[in-house]
């Protein structure tokens, strides 16, 4: 540990009121009822599985999964220490933080569960929306509250919008699940037009803040972009449209077919038009009845849990000269904060080789320490399965720094070739096809020097295990999917996807690669890229550009007619 | 063969005989269908004294005298995760 004695701090973002926490404590002791139940046999596998999956436990291929919320990404360090023993007490001393943001167990038992949930609930955490057919963990901008790009903080409405959607009486057996993302900049870190429904903090043409709304974005076996719903909805209307969307999305889906029931299939069904049409009539009919509407003060309320911490004033705004290798790590992972002499650090939790987003009960104490020392005791946790400090003097950069290369979490590849996405795939999960870890390390080995990573510039590579995309291979500029053949693992390159303000549903390539084959593949299209990108282009425009044809032909070998 | 999980904590169990082992080389192989039907109709039979869930057959091949599962699903499943060696059945001596 950094300094036993790091006093925690108590960054400002939502607390628990006495219903929240009554809300909880009872939920625990209702979940470890049935636990008991279930145990004894009075209730069934049938009649215990959905009760598990409400309170985010899965049985995995190993053993039991459990998946912990993380509310639009934001921890306390006394949130990150609890974790940290979580994983040394109850699992294997290392937890995985993935691509909705929150933190998977992959090795509890079902008899510690109570047990483990009456912990969370000490440090205000639980394990609820993280599975089932409900709304599930709201996420958001990771740079939420630290960057001087957003018209304001998003994370009150995102908290806002957990509070309405948690156990909404209407909503808590959907069709399917059911995500929401919400951003507050033009530059999308959020995935946001990936979500089923995403919300957008925007200014209108008088500059009156309100929220433009999407929906019907999503992966999985049927990928899409989202929807714009509406450009623009005012600020006391906004649980009214949400409600709209999610209620034309309950009545009128299909509950028929497990592949046809998310809310992009009946958007894309019905058409963007028609969905519109319907939820506006949903919506004025709400409206009408005028009992959702979001009060001025409540919105004041929760906005005051998020205030601007009390930054210093009068700090140098010039970066600290530490090194060549400290230089390396400032021009990628860290970002422009909005508070003079202030910055925002990305740990990438991918050092080449390492397990993407996986971290040891002892990694998590030391970066609730470093929170503490340096960040304002907050932390966020990124779709992309990194972590950040958000708010962080300039001066200490380098300290900090220093403490990552100990903790081997100090790699300088923020948006890099290397800094890949990879769903547990089949080391973990029960659902998959082929295994993503191993593949996503041995790409970042292949190319972790870091003099080429920077030739190559921004590229994102995201695998998934199976069509489900958690790994969210539709949205990587190159993405990688992998899939059983007569039970041996091949992938299939997908390209041009994004998940950013420039989203895009990548292109399945051709026929997979085998294990061994897809390393060389991907380099084969890189370099492919290297010979005919222009002046200041990514991967993504040279691929949007030329095509798939370059690509393809390169990848297989295959002679390109000229 | 035939797998399950043990209800308690999850763990990836093997049946022999009437019973259940935890490593996949001291489970049973059953030589054909048969048998083998009625071996996962017997566990079906046992789910109610709930001390396992989710029971199911998988295929197995004998390569120079050691049974290996055909899919590379169960051979993980049988060792754990491939990226963590200290996690799973593969960390205990007794797999070896």
């Amino acid at each position: 540990m950094l300094n036993t004695l790091v006093k925690p701090i108590a960054p400002n973002m939502y607390r628990y009121d006495e219903f929240d926490a009554q809300f909880v404590g009872e939920r625990v002791n209702q979940f470890a009822g049935q636990v008991a139940r279930r145990l004894s046999g009075e209730l069934t596998e049938d009649q215990f599985k959905p009760l598990r999956l409400m309170n985010g436990l899965y049985l995995q291929l190993h053993a039991y999964m459990l998946r912990i919320a993380v509310p639009y990404g934001t921890l306390s360090s006394k949130q990150m220490r609890k974790l940290a023993h979580i994983a040394r007490t109850y699992d294997k001393d290392f937890g995985h933080f993935t691509t909705r943001t929150n933190l998977q167990f992959n090795w509890i038992k079902l008899v510690d569960v109570p047990k483990i949930l009456r912990e969370l609930a000490d440090v205000e955490m639980h394990c609820i929306q993280t599975s089932g057919n409900c709304v599930r963990n709201v996420t958001s901008d990771q740079f939420a509250g630290a960057t001087d790009e957003e018209i304001e903080d998003p994370r009150p409405l995102a908290e806002i919008i957990r509070q309405w959607s948690s156990l909404h009486p209407e909503f808590v057996f959907l069709a399917r699940k059911f995500k929401i993302a919400v951003g507050a900049t033009e530059k999308d870190r959020a995935a946001l037009q990936w979500h089923d429904m995403a919300v957008q903090v925007v200014k209108n043409a008088a500059d009156r803040t309100g929220y433009k709304v999407m929906a019907g974005g999503g992966m999985g076996r049927t990928p899409y972009v989202a929807h714009v719903m509406s450009e623009f909805v005012e600020r006391e209307d906004i649980l009214a449209y949400l409600e709209a969307v999610l209620r034309v999305y309950n009545q009128d889906s299909r509950r028929d077919n497990i592949h046809k029931q998310r809310i992009k299939i009946l958007i894309n069904t019905i058409g963007p038009e028609e969905m519109r049409r319907r939820v506006q009539r949903e919506f004025e009919e709400l409206k009408r009845m005028g009992t959702l509407q979001l009060p001025q003060e409540e919105l004041d309320r929760i906005t005051a849990y998020f205030a601007p911490p009390k930054f210093e004033t009068g700090l140098s705004d010039a970066m600290p000269d530490a090194g060549a290798d400290f230089a390396n790590w400032v021009k990628t992972n860290v970002y422009k904060h909005k508070a003079p002499g202030y910055a925002i650090a990305t740990i990438t939790l991918k050092t080449p080789g390492q397990v993407p987003g996986d971290a040891t009960a002892d990694q998590m104490d030391t970066i609730a320490d470093l929170m503490d020392q340096f960040s304002l005791g907050e932390v966020r946790v990124t779709h992309e399965q990194n972590l950040v400090l958000p708010h962080v003097r300039k001066k200490d950069l380098p300290a900090i720094y220093a403490k990552l290369k100990e903790l081997d979490f100090a790699s300088p590849n923020a948006g890099l070739i290397t800094d890949i996405i990879a769903c547990p795939g089949l080391d973990y999960c029960d659902l998959a096809n082929a295994r993503s870890i191993p593949i996503a390390q041995k790409l970042a080995k292949r190319f972790e020097n870091l003099d080429r990573q920077h030739q190559i510039g921004e590229l994102k590579i995201k695998i998934s295990g199976c069509i489900n995309a958690c790994g969210h291979h539709h949205a990587g500029h190159i993405g990688i999917l992998g899939v059983d053949k007569k039970g041996v693992e091949f992938y299939q390159l997908v390209l041009g996807g994004s998940g950013a303000e420039d989203a895009s549903v990548g292109t399945i390539m051709g026929p997979g690669f085998g294990e061994h084959e897809i390393g060389d593949a991907v380099e084969r299209v890189v370099n492919v890229y290297l010979a005919e990108r222009m002046d200041g282009e990514r991967f993504l425009d040279t691929y949007r550009r030329i095509g798939m044809e370059k690509f393809k032909a390169a990848a297989y070998q295959e002679a390109v007619a000229a | 063969m035939l797998t399950a999980n043990r209800l308690r904590d999850g763990d990836v169990l093997y049946r022999k005989g009437d019973g259940w082992v935890l490593m996949l080389a001291d489970g049973e192989v059953y030589p054909d269908q048969g048998s083998a039907d009625a071996a996962l109709a017997a566990a079906n039979a046992e789910l109610a004294r709930n001390e396992f869930v989710a029971p199911y057959l998988f295929e197995v091949r004998d390569v120079n005298g050691k049974i290996i599962p055909v899919k590379e699903r169960e051979i993980i499943r049988a060792a754990g995760p491939t990226v963590h060696p200290h996690t799973g059945k593969q960390a205990d001596p007794l797999h070896a």
